[in-house]
């Protein structure tokens, strides 16, 4: 237990933070991937074979590679694709982008593949009838997205989205190969200067089921919000 | 570009891709049967059989695989008593550490499949077995499992591709599989983009390959013939 302890001679301070760094890059992985998600669920859905090429591309290759390839494309690639784009602008000086900004982009591009596929799945099973019915009240393309589709397609994407959330706070777990302190390298760090590995890493473990845990209790709630009335 | 690269790395990726195709042919295999044990245990009536089975599966889906890994690699390791017993020869070998847990996490995913595809048969089917007199054993091995791998085919392919992909995980304990020897090239050449078209086109076109066969297989196995 005393391995556990807060302050300087336990583990436990670093671990807390740790943890906070997991959901911290998680919840960030998940909002690049909504904004993937926005880009790539219209052209999958769009009536033009080239952006339906482009888009069906996009989620074929980032759920048939594993993720751990698509973070070592980022860590080892990142800096040079943006000094790249940089040296057309005429800025050549070295860019060093931080662990927490290529594993939080690394993990979005793939949540943003699973989310595209889920938000695809809940606007194709809505009756077409809906959009029919606001077109005919004469209601604006904003309000007919924002009003009655987006809720109705939320009531349909929430549980398949806590299932995408799953595997982004799972896949968090990889980023620690770039050396982002979150849970899986804090305790690698913790179990090489312990020499005390099961510990560590079976404490990892629990509080991974922990944040997995809590956020279904939280994800339920929502579920319950977005189904009412039926 | 770098053509030449993108050339010379390709016979080497393919030597790693043995590796990884060894790697998820043995764990499927071996989780294959842990699945299904333990999608019989989650039938069971009696409460603690029950919850230990689903304690299992809510253990090792909730957890990242990368931490099963390193438990089973580093952490067993730790434990004195296990070092002077037969085990040690398979847990010191990363190769083995990897199958055992890959089988433990495809198998926990495999029992839910299947625990659901059980529970999805509808019950006239074994009522109509036990009116015709068939034992309750022979209605589970022939008609109960047949019917299970059947529906869940689907998820079932889903989960090996999961599960081919969770294998590049093998090489975060010293495993030079197709993503080890992925991660080396980009390391020593710095040229990221050139290794990542050739290895996730391997990648990719097992995806393929294996999509087909389960979409195949679905065909040939489905009620409507």
């Amino acid at each position: 237990m005393e391995l556990l302890a807060f302050g300087k001679t336990g583990w436990g301070d670093e671990l807390f933070y740790a943890t906070l760094m997991t959901v911290a890059v998680s919840v960030t992985a998940m909002l690049v991937g909504f904004l993937f998600a926005l880009i790539f669920t219209p052209l999958k859905l769009s009536k033009y074979k080239i952006l339906n090429f482009v888009g069906n591309f996009y989620t074929t290759v980032i759920r048939g590679v594993p993720e751990l390839l698509v973070i070592y494309l980022l860590f080892f690639g990142g800096s040079g694709a943006i000094m790249y784009v940089a040296s057309i602008f005429g800025y050549y000086e070295y860019i060093e982008i931080n662990a927490f900004i290529t594993g939080a982009v690394a993990i979005g591009i793939i949540s943003g593949a699973y989310s595209t596929e889920v938000f695809r799945g809940a606007i194709q099973s809505i009756d077409k009838g809906q959009f029919e019915a606001a077109k005919v009240l004469g209601i604006n393309k904003f309000g007919q997205f924002y009003k009655i589709i987006l809720p109705q397609m939320l009531r349909l994407a929430i549980p398949n989205l806590s299932n995408v959330w799953q595997i982004t706070l799972k896949d968090t777990s990889l980023i620690s190969v770039t050396g982002l302190v979150e849970i899986m390298r804090q305790s690698y760090i913790a179990a090489g200067s312990t020499r005390d590995p099961l510990f560590f890493y079976s404490f990892a473990a629990v509080l991974y089921l922990m944040l997995t845990y809590i956020s279904m209790k939280l994800i339920n709630k929502l579920e319950v919000k977005y189904s009412r009335g039926y | 570009m770098d053509f030449d690269l993108m050339i010379t790395s390709f016979p080497k990726l393919l030597g790693a891709t043995v590796i990884t195709l060894k790697l998820l042919s043995a764990s499927l295999f071996f989780g294959l049967f842990l699945g299904l044990f333990f999608a019989i245990l989650r039938l069971n009536k009696n409460i603690f059989i029950n919850k230990f089975a689903y304690g299992y599966s809510y253990v090792f889906r909730g957890t990242p695989l990368l931490v099963q890994i390193f438990i089973i690699y580093f952490g067993l390791g730790q434990i004195e008593y296990l070092r002077s017993t037969v085990l040690w020869v398979v847990l010191k070998e990363p190769y083995w550490c990897a199958i055992i847990a890959f089988t433990l996490n495809t198998g926990a995913y495999t029992s839910e499949i299947l625990r659901s595809a059980f529970q999805t048969i509808k019950p006239g089917i074994i009522e109509a077995g036990k009116s015709l007199g068939i034992s309750n054993k022979i209605i589970f091995y022939k008609i109960q499992i047949p019917i299970a791998i059947r529906q869940s085919l689907p998820a079932y392919g889903n989960e090996i591709i999961l599960m081919m992909k969770g294998t590049s995980l093998a090489s975060t304990v010293t495993l030079m599989d197709l993503t080890g020897v992925a991660k080396y090239i980009i390391s020593t050449t710095f040229k990221p983009i050139e290794v990542f078209i050739v290895a996730g086109g391997i990648y990719l076109f097992m995806t393929f390959v294996i999509h087909n066969v389960i979409k195949y297989l679905e065909k040939k196995y489905s009620f409507q013939q």
